[in-house]
């Protein structure tokens, strides 16, 4: 395949696995969390968190990117104090890249999951309860098993969502060949100069292969679960 | 292990004041569907806040409002069957009955889950999904999780609700079972009347949110059909069918006569008398139709939990408790108080024999 892509194309592929993956897994706790929250509590400001995490569905994604650039820029408020605490940079960097993309897919992420926990049945956490698990037992051996199937759908929504980012991502963290430059920030370089159209072919089609991929591994993914559970018991 | 218990719960336009105990062996609570009974034991479990009030089992005290106390849901050790079995699809049945046990003390084992499950007819389904069970299964696998969770109380929410009645047979005879075998006090929810007959050895009528009565299920509910204010007294065929039809029982204090007494003579039966069916009178009644006077004293008056117009009238007839309902106004004209004399007037009973089959007999 090394062969077949060229370096600059190879390194975009490679980036935006690398870019999409870390977006998933890094905002699957915080994703899990909210869902619950927004699936199981009825608190103050539940509908402001809800608007809120549907936000970059609905802002133009350039309009996310810049806010991220005011918020996480290295002069920013955010990204300032990450920056002196921890040296972690994300204006023109990977980080940044995998910031703006978790950040557009996560609402397709809580949404799907939100769904999952929704159709848990509540009287199957209290039946647990009544068996003596408190709270987080509750959660591990009920609520998140049965949820399974949905979270696994969030995460690949939420992958499938990031490997395609592309308005937040540019807006955010620029085209930087080898630093920033996914495969649709690669595929707008390449259109943009004259006879970049075999790349950009090329490019496409490794984003065809890649979303197909995630959706059959979900799949495979979700019956495995499934079936582990009909196996161990 | 006793339970007792003294709550208020306001639940939009229905309040639950009420204030019961339960011991050793099965008690029920017994009410038409929405008088509060599932709210009682939905408090017991601690899936329902009281708005005041205390619920200790044994020594530990469960909710105190005054205290402050509330033992959260899973550290009360209270088993509990729902009517819907409840039991987790994700899991196999074995896995489902050896669930409760993690948490308790670790000390059931798989063969202890495997013996459960040999006691409540479950052996050949264990690696089977819930999904896959009968409803009659589900309950059984769902009384062997609570019992597996080594509970204090056990409490069944009308189990065998949505069961046919060959099911309901099965569950019936495993609840004795589980009554006699394992031993421990069941809190029994239902509005059959021959369930509670069957299993419980004290009742708690519930209605519109209070206990209006509690005391032996034979002696509160035979014969009434409905959940009132009734009771029981003992009596003995004296003389039957006489040559206009009717036969005497001869009480305590008194004589009832009934017709078509299909039962042999010198036998003792249990002769059911509900609180409404009976009137009262301050002399003996001259110019009535009614056969059936008995002679008694108020034992005591207290507001009626079914009717805020009525008053109950607690009556003692020779050795023998009745109970009549009168009107608020009534008893206030007749100036009705404990310890006086007065009449009761029987408009029908009914008879119980011991195998609790029941004939209302209009008098």
């Amino acid at each position: 395949m090394t062969d077949w892509l060229g370096p600059e194309e190879w390194q975009a592929v490679a980036l935006s696995l690398q870019v999409a993956s870390v977006a998933t897994l890094v905002s699957l706790p915080l994703g899990l969390f909210i869902a619950y929250a927004l699936a199981r509590w009825r608190f103050f400001g539940h509908g402001l968190l809800n608007a809120l995490v549907h936000l970059p569905l609905v802002l133009p994604p350039v309009v996310t990117g810049y806010l991220l650039l005011i918020g996480f820029g290295r002069q920013g408020p955010i990204g300032g104090v990450l920056y002196d605490a921890f040296g972690i940079t994300f204006a023109f960097e990977w980080t940044g890249a995998a910031l703006a993309s978790g950040v557009m897919g996560f609402p397709l992420m809580v949404r799907a999951i939100r769904l999952a926990f929704e159709a848990v049945d509540p009287k199957l956490e209290q039946a647990a309860s009544t068996l003596g698990a408190n709270r987080l037992m509750v959660f591990a051996t009920v609520t998140l098993p049965l949820a399974l199937p949905g979270i696994i759908a969030g995460l690949v929504l939420a992958f499938a969502k990031a490997m395609g980012e592309f308005g937040a991502t540019i807006t955010f963290v620029s085209n930087i060949p080898g630093r920033t430059q996914t495969i649709p920030s690669a595929i707008y370089a390449f259109l943009q100069v004259p006879g970049g159209e075999e790349s950009a072919f090329r490019l496409i089609l490794v984003s065809i292969v890649v979303s197909i991929g995630a959706v059959l591994v979900a799949e495979v993914l979700a019956r495995r679960a499934v079936g582990a559970r009909v196996d161990r018991s | 292990m006793t339970l007792t218990l003294a709550i208020q719960k306001q639940l939009g336009e229905f309040a639950l004041d009420v204030n019961l105990a339960a011991g050793a062996g099965v008690t029920a609570l017994f009410g038409r569907s929405g008088a509060g009974k599932s709210t009682i034991i939905k408090a017991v479990a601690g899936l329902v806040v009281p708005d005041g009030g205390r619920i200790q089992l044994g020594e530990s005290v469960l909710f105190d409002s005054q205290a402050n106390i509330d033992v959260p849901v899973h550290k009360r050790r209270i088993g509990m069957v729902f009517q819907d079995a409840r039991l987790f699809p994700h899991l196999s049945v074995l896995k489902n009955l050896r669930y409760g046990a993690r948490f308790s003390d670790g000390s059931v084992t798989r063969g202890d889950a495997v013996a459960m499950a040999e006691l409540l007819g479950l052996g050949d389904l264990l690696s089977r999904k819930p999904g896959s069970l009968s409803g009659g299964e589900a309950q059984r696998v769902a009384i062997g999780r609570a019992l597996l969770s080594k509970p204090r109380l056990l409490m069944m929410d009308e189990p065998l609700a949505g069961l046919d009645q060959a099911r309901k047979a099965d569950i019936l005879a495993l609840i004795e079972k589980v009554r006699d075998v394992v031993g421990v006090p069941i809190l029994y929810v239902s509005h059959a009347r021959d369930e509670v007959l069957r299993l419980a050895g004290h009742v708690a009528i519930i209605s519109d949110g209070t206990c209006l009565d509690q005391g032996a299920p034979q002696a509160l509910l035979a014969g009434s059909g409905t959940a009132g204010l009734a009771r029981t007294v003992r009596a003995r065929l004296v003389l039957k069918n006489s040559s206009d039809g009717l036969s005497e029982l001869s009480l305590s204090g008194g004589r009832l006569f009934l017709p078509q007494v299909d039962a042999p003579l010198g036998q003792a039966l249990s002769v059911e008398i509900a609180a409404r069916d009976v009137m009262l009178s301050l002399t003996p009644p001259e110019g009535l139709s009614a056969l059936n006077v008995l002679a008694c004293e108020i034992t005591e008056l207290r507001a009626s939990g079914s009717s805020p117009f009525a008053v109950d009238v607690m009556l003692r007839c020779g050795e023998d408790a009745l109970a009549a309902q009168v009107t608020r106004r009534s008893a206030e004209r007749m100036g009705l108080r404990p310890g006086m004399p007065i009449y009761a007037v029987i408009k029908s009973v009914a008879l119980a024999q011991t195998s609790g089959v029941m004939d209302v007999v209009a008098i």
